[in-house]
């Protein structure tokens, strides 16, 4: 931080402390921002308040000690890292997987991803000053929750999938369940657009704020709903397509513009298209296995393996390394959220506090997630 | 009985101030146990609900709990300045209580300039806030004190604007005229559609309530100018808001809504606050509503809103009022 | 100046039917429950803090003291105390606790279990004065189907 600034009486800049206890940064996230008057001249975001040393954690233990963790990371997405980290498992010990199992797991992978784009979407609207969304999603995101509940046994941290499967099978009281929800949230999807996205206010918030061209985004490693505002159509799920993707049929919203409105517009059509998916994937749900049969022990060979899934935020890319034991010698978290976070402090320049503010919403990240 | 002690303007004067902090207070109890209960009910939950019946006493407990609280002043804070800004908020708006016509019999003072004088109390609200942000040495209390300062100003003047408009057709400044001249005639707020609702917007703006609640946009600026209180001297801050919003809802009933006209009713004496009150709570809980669907506005958009939109129209809505008068 | 009148229009068009949206809601009925009062039903495939499962021929536990669960727990909560008797061949089960405050719900002990001798329990109304309330000795609840804590 430039202090040398702050002692030019003539130029009348102060440092402003936002966060780590600031209601619009979600998490512990502390934004030191330089400003002049209402505008953000200099900004420096501060991380490490939610630091829990995950990746030392799996240096130190065996690799199935690691699972509960790896959902503790995204904490309102949980279900894809869990995905990410059992497939490298997978991918290292060529352990087959039941189709049951693989349908199974993008079902849920995509309801969570439902019930985080709900929650962001809440989260988002509060941030910009309307109070009423955010209890809304909420209320549809209960019944995603219940729903994973029923199955996985518990609500936000579920350590649901396992190597060869998952970890309970699921029933038809699921899939019915899940059909009503779908019929329900397509119905819900009305009134958000009813009220937030045809909002006049709204509109006049987000649209030309924050603007991520495209070049800026890959500069920055920028993935997920953030990437594809700018209007890159990248999304793991088909470029690099796992599990019964490749078989599915859905679209890669994007938007064209780049600003918040784009990227809110992009999640909200995200929302429909994993309403979509899983619809396929309890159609095309086969009788059979729900947990392959996996070694007992598994000993990660000494090479290197990475696997990439698409979390609710963007890219999540597991890379680990084995040292002919179960205890991985190194286990590196690519987080789509680091990447979201670091081109703040050049897009946020020149800028008026309320509309950081509402960029910081749009990009949607959960700070546990970075700091892991 | 013998009143040589007290002479009856004492005695009336008393009686109104008990009256005004007995409005003032009820009031504010009401309207924060209503509008949580509405913003609970628009967000599907009960709201408040444990605290007596329905959670009706729950505003009363959390006042005892204010009360009770000990007034933090911060350390480099401006002392003397810190705890005037809450009675300084306070004070003003409680003032225009001595010429709101509740009723044909029950005004306190029937002001030839009423309208004036309550504007001019409104105004200093402004004061208040700029203190209180100023004073705590907060730069989130600064920034809250700023924009409330720039926001008051570029709304008084459609307030403003819009209420002259009634005042052309009326000729009178007093609130009694005005609602005697709509009893006779149409409401104003048909005569003057648009003065009404630039009337209705502007108050939002004036009442720092969302979606123009720029000063304390808790989501940008934490708490705004009122950061650094607690306690009582937050206590006050709350009250003079709520009485705020009582002040602007009643100024729009009595001079776009007729008043204390309506239906004639049993009890013929009381009748008249009755309608009153039923429009001003009808209009409270618009304000309420509009707060709890809406996203709150960009500080520059809300000044573009009162020069762009608000102030153009109200002038139209001036000279155009003028030249019908003058015909 | 074209849009400065669209702008208006669907602006008040749009602020409108934001109104209309929340009004409907608020006359609907409230979803949330109260919940002292009011409790959901729990799903039974709920997973709980774990609970030993009590052998319906003996009324013990089935747990046969391989210490598999203890090994696999994540977070090292589970401590498992056994003793062989003179002449026995088998070792028993002398003292099961769980150090809940480190547990983390994820399950793997039980599915390590060979013998199914420890399942998840339905309580989660779980909150106390002091972290010793949750060093569960799971032994003791057993056969008292896991009432209030310790």
């Amino acid at each position: 931080m430039k202090t040398e600034a702050f002692k030019d009486e003539s130029r009348h800049r102060f440092l402003l402390n936002m966060g780590p206890q600031h209601p619009a940064t979600h998490g512990v996230l502390r934004l030191v921002l330089e400003m002049d008057g209402e505008y953000v001249v200099h900004l420096d975001p501060v991380l490490g308040y939610g630091h829990r040393m995950h990746e030392k954690m799996a240096e130190a233990r065996p690799w199935p000690s690691f699972l509960p963790n790896t959902a503790r990371m995204d904490y309102l997405a949980a279900l894809p890292y869990n995905h990410g980290y059992v497939c490298l498992i997978e991918k290292l010990a060529g352990v087959e997987v039941p189709r049951r199992a693989e349908c199974i797991r993008v079902a849920t992978s995509e309801l969570n991803r439902v019930a985080s784009h709900l929650l962001w979407l809440g989260a988002f609207l509060l941030d910009l000053g309307a109070f009423t969304p955010i209890l809304y999603g909420f209320d549809d995101r209960e019944q995603i929750l219940d729903i994973l509940e029923d199955i996985t046994g518990s609500r936000l941290t579920y350590s649901y999938f396992r190597v060869g499967g998952v970890y309970r099978d699921v029933d038809d009281r699921f899939v019915e369940n899940t059909r009503v929800f779908i019929k329900r949230m397509r119905k819900r999807l009305d009134i958000y657009n009813k009220l937030v996205t045809d909002n006049i206010i709204f509109i006049k918030r987000t649209e030309g704020i924050g603007v991520i061209s495209p070049e800026m985004a890959r500069r920055y490693g920028v993935t997920g709903a953030n990437l594809r505002g700018s209007g890159i159509a990248y999304d793991i799920r088909k470029t690099e397509p796992y599990s019964i993707y490749p078989e599915l049929d859905f679209e890669i919203p994007v938007g064209s513009r780049g600003d918040c409105f784009d990227r809110y517009l992009v999640r909200i059509k995200e929302i429909e298209q994993s309403l979509r998916i899983i619809e396929q994937a309890l159609d095309m749900l086969p009788e059979g296995e729900f947990r392959g049969k996996a070694p007992k022990k598994i000993k990660l060979p000494p090479r290197a393996a990475s696997f990439a899934v698409e979390a609710a935020r963007g890219e999540l890319v597991y890379f680990m390394v084995g040292q002919d034991s179960d205890v991985p010698y190194r286990l590196k978290v690519r987080v789509p959220s680091y990447a979201n976070l670091s081109l703040i402090a050049e897009l946020c320049q020149g800028m008026l506090i309320a509309d950081l503010v509402s960029v910081m919403g749009s990009l949607d990240l959960v700070i546990p997630e970075i700091d892991r | 009985m013998d009143t040589a002690f007290l002479p009856p303007e004492l005695l009336r004067m008393l009686i109104a101030a008990l009256f005004v902090v007995t409005v003032v207070f009820v009031n504010a109890l009401f309207m924060v146990y209503a509008e949580r209960k509405i913003a609970g009910h628009i967000q599907r939950r009960p709201g408040p609900y444990e605290v007596g019946w329905h959670g009706i006493l729950q505003t009363l407990v959390d006042g005892i709990k204010l009360m009770t609280k000990e007034l933090v002043i911060p350390r480099d804070a401006n002392r003397m300045l810190f705890r005037v800004a809450p009675l300084l908020a306070f004070t003003p708006v409680v003032m225009p209580f001595l010429v709101l016509p509740f009723s044909e019999n029950l005004t306190i003072i029937d002001m030839n300039i009423g309208l004036i004088f309550i504007l001019a109390m409104a105004s200093l609200n402004v004061m208040a806030i700029l203190v209180a942000g100023w004073s705590s040495n907060n730069k989130y209390g600064l920034f809250g004190a700023m924009r409330s300062v720039a926001q008051n100003i570029a709304y008084e003047i459609p307030i403003l604007l819009s209420l002259l408009s009634v005042v052309l057709i009326t000729n009178s400044f007093s609130m009694r005229t005005i609602v005697e001249a709509q009893i006779s005639g149409l409401w104003f707020c048909l005569l003057q559609p648009l003065a009404f609702i630039i009337y209705l917007i502007a108050a939002l703006a004036e009442t720092n309530r969302a979606p123009f609640d720029m000063p304390e946009a808790e989501s940008e600026l934490t708490a705004g100018f009122h950061t650094e209180y607690s306690g009582m001297g937050f206590g006050l801050f709350f009250l003079g808001e709520y009485t705020n919003m009582f002040i602007v809802s009643s100024v729009a009933v009595a001079v776009f809504l007729g008043g204390w006209s309506g239906l004639p009713l049993p009890m013929d004496a009381w009748t008249g606050a009755f309608w009153f009150l039923l429009k001003v709570y009808i209009l409270m809980f618009i304000m309420i509503w509009v707060r709890w669907t809406y996203p709150r506005v960009r500080f520059d958009q809300l000044m573009n809103l009162s020069w762009k939109y608000l102030i153009p129209f109200a002038l139209l809505n001036l000279i155009v009022t003028a030249v019908i008068v003058k015909l | 100046m074209s849009g400065y009148f669209s702008d208006l229009y669907h602006g008040t068009k749009s602020l409108l039917v934001g109104l209309g949206v929340t009004f409907k809601e608020m006359l609907k009925p409230t979803v949330t429950v109260h919940y002292p009062r009011e409790t959901l039903t729990i799903t039974p495939n709920y997973r709980g803090h774990i609970e030993l499962v009590s052998d319906e021929k003996t009324g013990g536990s089935l747990c046969i003291t391989c210490g598999m669960c203890a090994r696999a727990c994540p977070s090292a909560c589970i401590s498992i105390h056994s003793e062989k008797p003179e002449g026995s061949k088998k070792k028993i089960l002398t003292g099961f606790e769980l150090d809940f405050t480190r547990c983390s719900l994820c399950g793997i002990c039980v599915e390590s279990c060979p013998t199914d001798a420890i399942a998840y329990s339905q309580e989660y109304n779980l909150a106390g004065y002091s972290r010793e309330e949750f060093h569960m000795d799971l032994l003791g609840r057993l056969g008292k189907g896991g009432g209030s804590l310790t």
